[in-house]
């Protein structure tokens, strides 16, 4: 599903990424893992096709996501690790995410209310003034209305509490078959349940690679 | 296309809840407003007399404080949305990177020019309720001008939030090219140039480059053009060329700029790392 050979990205002099070679594949859920710095993020945007790589490439379904990055996105669903502060009203946020990736609104409903979010009333409120929490929850019924094979969650638990947690964990594992799915996190005992996969980053390589 | 009016209507309906719209939307409105107020309908100076002179003397405000208002508020749209990691966000969804620059063009457009427009719309509707008489040439004119004085610096403003990395710099930059250009215009540019005995032919060259010259010669080029109120340079051009020929370049000068500038903005967007 993601085929990374040879993935190098440099940042000035920096060097954010080193020659990274790695395969993700259907059914594997993995537990990204890393000190900051250690070029988690920057691969995961890698793969989003944010970034040109200085050397190498990521394919995702054979497919290169800068150049055929709609095609590629229609896969893919994302998570960030801080909510960002968009100004747009709950109701235009859930409107752009219809319109542009033909999701099912009642999905949307359903998952936020599985996440215990009323977004009935909070309809008309600014994203941004949401909580932190509510913000998350959202972006998470979002991800998982989507559908979609490839699901990226950057420490998509930071902003929840436990309750929450443990709700994102049950979705996920209902949700989880015939899926690639990603967690960038510091702690393993957050996603343990859910991955069968942990990849650790040093200083911009993989360093280790094991099933669990 | 349907993405791009996506992104372009979204664009306008966040641009009209955020406080510069209601004070950009205030100014426009409030200068016609405040002119209404002034009784300068009433008077007559230097042969300029009703919504002639009323139109004369928006424009000429409008001049200094549209390029400024254009680029402070729209060079943050990319940038600013590059800072906060909102493009990361929204650019996770299937929307390719041609609808998102160009719908956010699109949308911000519509923002910055329907309140200029709208007020001198108003400052029409108001004078006709009054029973003055009606200058349409002058506001047929000053229409494109206005069409096209946003277009250059929406252009202009875009390629500026496409190669800076925060909206900080954006900014600063934003105010050098306008500060840059409001000293190029007329009587400063003259002025400064004759001190340096720089020759008449790069003098007007470099006033006929300036889309801000462009746009204050033609907002006068309809009156007499042995006005002293135009400026030394103004006149200097209206001798030369045609009326006509004029105000076809003045607009289509300032629009051409625009979409150059928003292309190039756009190129370097496509290629430049999105996060």
């Amino acid at each position: 599903m993601i085929k990374i050979t040879d993935l190098s990205k440099k940042f000035n002099s920096h060097l954010s990424l080193d020659n990274v070679n790695i395969e993700f594949n259907i059914n594997d859920s993995v537990a990204l893992m890393g000190a900051n710095g250690a070029g988690k993020t920057t691969l995961i945007r890698s793969i989003l096709g944010y970034y040109h790589p200085s050397s190498g490439g990521v394919l995702v379904n054979g497919l290169d996501p800068i150049t055929e990055r709609t095609e590629v996105l229609k896969h893919i669903s994302f998570v960030p690790q801080l909510p960002p502060p968009i100004k747009l009203s709950v109701s235009e946020l859930i409107f752009y995410v219809c319109k542009s990736s033909g999701v099912d609104e009642k999905r949307i409903y359903h998952y936020a209310n599985e996440m215990k979010f009323d977004i009935k009333s909070n309809l008309s409120k600014s994203f941004f003034k949401l909580s932190g929490g509510m913000k998350q929850k959202l972006l998470i019924a979002i991800s998982l209305a989507k559908e979609s094979e490839i699901v990226i969650y950057d420490e998509p638990t930071a902003n929840l509490d436990p309750k929450a947690r443990e709700d994102f964990h049950t979705l996920i594992q209902e949700s989880k078959k015939e899926k690639l799915a990603l967690f960038v996190t510091h702690r393993i005992e957050e996603v343990q349940e859910i991955v069968n996969r942990q990849v650790y980053m040093d200083l911009g390589k993989i360093v280790s690679d094991e099933k669990v | 296309m349907r993405n791009l009016f996506l992104i372009a209507y979204l664009d306008l309906k966040e641009s009209i809840r955020a406080n510069w719209f209601i004070v950009y939307s205030l100014v426009f409105g409030g200068l016609i407003a405040l002119f209404f107020i002034a009784g300068i309908t009433e008077s007559q100076v230097m042969g300029f007399s009703g919504l002639s002179r009323l139109l004369l003397m928006y424009i000429q405000v409008t001049i200094v404080i549209l390029p400024i208002f254009i680029l402070i508020t729209t060079v943050r749209s990319i940038s600013g949305d590059r800072d906060s990691h909102i493009l990361e966000y929204m650019l996770s969804f299937p929307i390719s990177l041609k609808q998102y620059y160009w719908g956010k063009v699109f949308g911000r457009f519509i923002t910055v020019f329907l309140p200029v427009f709208m007020a001198m719309v108003f400052a029409i509707l108001y004078g006709m309720f009054k029973g003055a008489e009606v200058p349409l040439n002058l506001f047929f004119l000053y229409t494109g001008l206005l069409f096209a004085m946003s277009s250059a610096f929406l252009g202009i403003a875009f390629f500026i939030s496409s190669i800076v990395k925060s909206s900080e710099m954006a900014l600063g930059i934003s105010f050098f090219i306008w500060i840059f250009l409001l000293a190029f215009i007329d009587i400063a540019l003259i002025s400064l140039m004759m001190q340096q005995r720089i020759n008449a032919e790069l003098i007007i060259g470099i006033a006929m480059i300036n889309p801000m010259e462009i746009f204050r010669v033609a907002a006068i080029s309809l009156f007499d053009p042995e006005l002293t109120v135009m400026g030394p340079v103004a006149f200097y051009i209206l001798d030369m060329m045609s009326q006509k020929v004029f105000v076809f370049i003045s607009i289509v000068y300032p629009l051409l700029l625009g979409i150059l500038f928003a292309f190039l903005g756009f190129k370097i967007f496509a290629k430049k790392d999105l996060v």
